[in-house]
């Protein structure tokens, strides 16, 4: 019995270890990259204005919209 | 009286109406039109009257034709595309934003305009082949957002942002996540069956992980540390230094002879931590400039009248002695020189200090820096821009000494010894082991060096300094730095100056003598309205809106006076021997009247002091005070009686006066914080342990400081100086809670008992609660006095 139980824990079985540590690391890399070039591009610059701006993408496209049924309608 | 519905001013008793809209001139209302023409009119929708009433222009930027002059403003041109960044003072709302990134509305040929709010910056991409440099500098103006543009932009380098240090916290907290993650198993199941298995590749990796927080994040450690020792100072980046490196020498020793798992998670998570204090603590104020000189307040260029009487353009540094220039109204006098012809009323508040224009006849000097407020002037140069008399107080060796870190900081002094004892407990627990269990040694020294890692006690200072700062920028005082805060707590004599620091800009106007009539103050109203005198100007907008009379026989008599008929009653203002044909000694600037031969009496132009200016004297009592003027002496009896007995003043300083006034009183060891405001006190501000500017706009010129006051919050010196000092105690406190984790540490360490798990808990307890406590006690004395 307790053979049986040894036998369910030999280090073959978990083997998916190296596996899963491998993927978890090279998926922190990934992101980290990601971080790194978003550093570098200057997103983090300007922490303000972008929130400002987001909100005027809408504010355009209405304007637009206003203005194309305008000249439908004449 | 309704707001102007574009700038929110409060509008005359006339507004101007337009779209059944109120507003406060016709400026506005322009802005206004071109706005709803170009469908702009959302500008409206985000925030309450955003607006400034448009600067009138004309030719102020002819300048910028003149493609030599400015071809160092852009930031890149090719054929078709220029683009530029411009400052602009205005921006503030989000309506600024949305109206400056539509621009390309209102001109086909703008390409885009991207905005940097914090900065107060736009960065304008256009087609030079539709649209000129001048084009769209006007354009700005027009709609109220004129860019600030002065000699120091075509000097600046391209500026780089520096992001290494985020880069180091990112290698850094990448790494002690990681390394946490892989060193928990070890923790938790010791001697587990696969576990033993596995050890070797937790164990490599964690190393090679801990490689580059080590020797990139870390890296500046080890320079500064070298330096110091160097320079034979123990500062507090030697214990950090010491720290890191026993830290992963024994670590790396233990993994690679597999005694253990070493320490790499504290190591990993002891840098990350210092490097997040470095950052709270760099505090920016991105729109704010400390570094300004006299480049930041002067023009680009200015127009040089050539010989044949032709007008050209050149360069503020091409200018020769001898060249005839025009200075326009508004415009900034760049050299000295002699005045050739024109109304000279010069503005010369931020120059010399001061406080009221003065007027200028042919032939006499002007000097650099003034402010022409009358119609152009010709002038003659006597000087260059670098010889002239405001230019050459930049010459002083305060200017050009490099900023030397000669201040010993509150950490640096008590790491000097806690440097010392730690090394002293290392080798008497050493010594002690020797003779106990010779095995022992390596093991415990090692381990005292590793507690003695002054993590808490290098995170308290940062922190605690980083917190006060933002708490003094909410109330709008700007400070360079963190260091500034410690040496304003070391301040004893505090010297003030006097025009634009303890008085506003603003003049009041009081009248003195025979009780004017209604209908005479119409007279005289109407006088004034024919001169372009500044006194005039001031005296006219201060009398009650009256109808308009013609004036006969209008007569203005240079630096005297002028004098009109309205109505058949002679009417004479001026200077007092004009209209009283005698002149007594009085220092005061009046403007004296006479109505049909017969003196009345006079308007005296004062300077008004800032609110609680005086009470912020009494609140300062355990200080040295001074004030130090540029203005001549006529406000000297009524200064020394509001202020108190013991405070120091002195009249007619000129601007390397109060710079050597400054250096006489540290010389008797005195720590002296300067409040100045304009150009002639920036040899003092630089001069002074502390100098900081004081501001009625922060976002205008202010010279050269440790740190910048927003003038409506000048009253809150008293508080903020009170604030410093209880920063630093808490500095104190909180290094007292530090060592007592040190202590804990150590009495693992010399038992030798220091398992990477206790090093675990123990770093990471010690320096969160260090923070956490300066955190809440910053805001807490901030409270106390009123503020946050």
């Amino acid at each position: 019995m307790k053979n049986l139980i040894l036998r369910n824990y030999t280090y073959k079985d978990m083997n998916i270890v190296f596996f899963m540590i491998i993927v978890s690391l090279f998926m922190a890399i990934i992101f980290f990259i990601l971080f790194l070039k978003s550093v570098k591009s200057g997103q983090y610059d300007d922490m303000y204005t972008p929130s400002v701006r987001i909100l005027f993408e809408d504010e355009f496209v209405e304007k637009k919209e206003d203005k194309a049924t305008d000249v439908e309608t004449n | 009286m309704p707001d102007c519905f574009h700038c929110g001013a409060k509008c005359d008793s006339k507004p101007v109406i337009f779209d059944s809209k109120p507003f406060c001139c016709n400026g506005c209302k322009t802005v206004y039109e071109i706005l709803n023409e170009n469908d702009l009119s959302c500008y409206y929708d985000f925030e309450q009257a955003p607006g400034a009433i448009p600067e009138e222009i004309k030719s102020k930027y002819a300048y910028l034709d003149a493609e030599k002059i400015v071809e160092k403003l852009y930031d890149f041109v090719d054929e078709e595309t220029s683009v530029i960044t411009f400052y602009i003072p205005h921006i503030h709302c989000s309506s600024c934003i949305w109206v400056l990134e539509n621009l390309h509305r209102l001109n086909d040929a703008i390409v885009s305009g991207i905005v940097n709010f914090p900065k107060k910056e736009i960065r304008i991409t256009f087609n030079n082949t539709k649209i000129s440099l001048r084009q769209v500098v006007e354009l700005l103006s027009s709609i109220g957002y004129e860019p600030y543009i002065s000699l120091e932009d075509t000097a600046k380098a391209k500026r780089t942002v520096d992001r290494t240090l985020i880069y180091k916290l990112g290698v850094a907290g990448f790494a002690f996540g990681n390394i946490m993650l892989l060193s928990f198993p070890e923790y938790f199941q010791t001697n587990e069956f696969w576990l033993e298995h596995y050890k070797p590749l937790f164990r490599v990796l964690i190393f090679i992980m801990a490689l580059p927080v080590v020797f990139y994040s870390a890296s500046e450690y080890f320079i500064s540390a070298y330096k110091g020792l160097k320079h034979k100072i123990l500062n507090i980046d030697v214990p950090i230094a010491l720290g890191v490196s026993v830290l992963f020498i024994r670590s790396a020793i233990e993994i690679i002879f597999n005694f253990g798992q070493g320490y790499f998670d504290s190591l990993t998570g002891f840098v990350f931590f210092l490097l997040l204090g470095k950052i709270f603590q760099q505090q920016t104020y991105s729109f704010l400039s400390f570094e300004r000189d006299y480049k930041s307040y002067f023009p680009i260029a200015v127009t040089k009248i050539n010989k044949d009487q032709t007008e050209h353009t050149i360069s503020i540094y091409d200018i020769k002695k001898g060249d005839r220039l025009l200075i326009r109204n508004e415009e900034l006098i760049p050299v000295d020189g002699i005045l050739i012809n024109g109304n000279a009323q010069i503005d010369y508040s931020f120059v010399t200090g001061e406080s009221l224009p003065v007027s200028k006849k042919s032939g006499d000097k002007l000097f650099a820096g003034g402010k022409q407020l009358a119609g152009a002037i010709e002038m003659e140069v006597l000087q260059t821009v670098s010889q002239s008399y405001l230019t050459q107080l930049w010459s002083n060796d305060i200017f050009t000494k490099k900023q030397t870190n000669t201040i010993k900081t509150l950490t640096d002094s008590i790491s000097k010894r806690f440097t010392i004892i730690v090394l002293l407990i290392a080798f008497f627990a050493g010594v002690f082991w020797y003779f106990n269990d010779a095995s022992m040694v390596a093991n415990v020294v090692t381990a005292v060096l590793i507690v003695a890692c002054p993590c808490a006690l290098a995170l308290s200072a940062p922190f605690a300094l980083g917190n006060m700062l933002r708490i003094f920028g909410k109330h709008k005082l700007y400070l360079k730095n963190a260091d500034v805060i410690e040496n304003l707590s070391n301040v004893d004599t505090v010297i003030f100056d006097k025009t634009g620091t303890l008085t506003t800009n603003k003049t009041t106007i009081f009248y003195e003598g025979e009780a004017l009539s209604t209908d005479e103050k119409q007279w005289i109203r109407n006088v004034l309205r024919e001169s372009n005198h500044p006194l005039s100007r001031m005296l006219y907008g201060y009398l009650e809106t009256s109808e308009k009379i013609k004036v006969d026989n209008f007569k203005e008599i240079f630096g005297k006076g002028i004098q009109g008929e309205v109505n058949k009653n002679k009417i004479k203002l001026g200077s007092e021997d004009f209209v009283k044909g005698n002149k007594s000694d009085t220092l005061q600037t009046a403007i004296f009247i006479n109505i049909n031969n017969r003196y009345k009496g006079k308007f005296i132009f004062e300077n008004t002091y800032r609110k609680n200016s005086m009470a912020i004297f009494q609140e300062l009592k355990e200080y040295k005070l001074g004030v130090l003027s540029g203005d001549n002496e006529g406000e000297k009896e009524y200064l020394k009686e509001l202020l108190p007995q013991e405070t120091i003043l002195a009249f007619n300083q000129k601007p390397s006066d109060k710079l050597s006034y400054i250096k006489q009183l540290q010389e008797s060891n005195q720590n002296v914080l300067m409040l100045g405001d304009g150009l002639n006190d920036a040899g003092a501000l630089a001069q002074s342990n502390v100098g900081i500017a004081v501001s009625e706009n922060t976002n205008v010129f202010s010279p050269a400081s440790d740190g910048i006051i927003d003038a409506g919050s000048f009253t809150w010196l008293p508080d903020f100086l009170k604030l410093t000092k209880s920063t630093l105690k808490i500095i104190k406190i909180s290094f007292v809670l530090s060592f007592l984790y040190n202590f804990i540490g150590m009495f693992f360490a010399v038992t030798g008992n220091l398992s990477p798990i206790v090093a675990a808990i123990l770093m990471p307890i010690s320096s969160i609660s260090v923070v956490i406590f300066v955190t809440i006690a910053t805001n807490f004395v901030a409270k106390r006095i009123r503020f946050a």
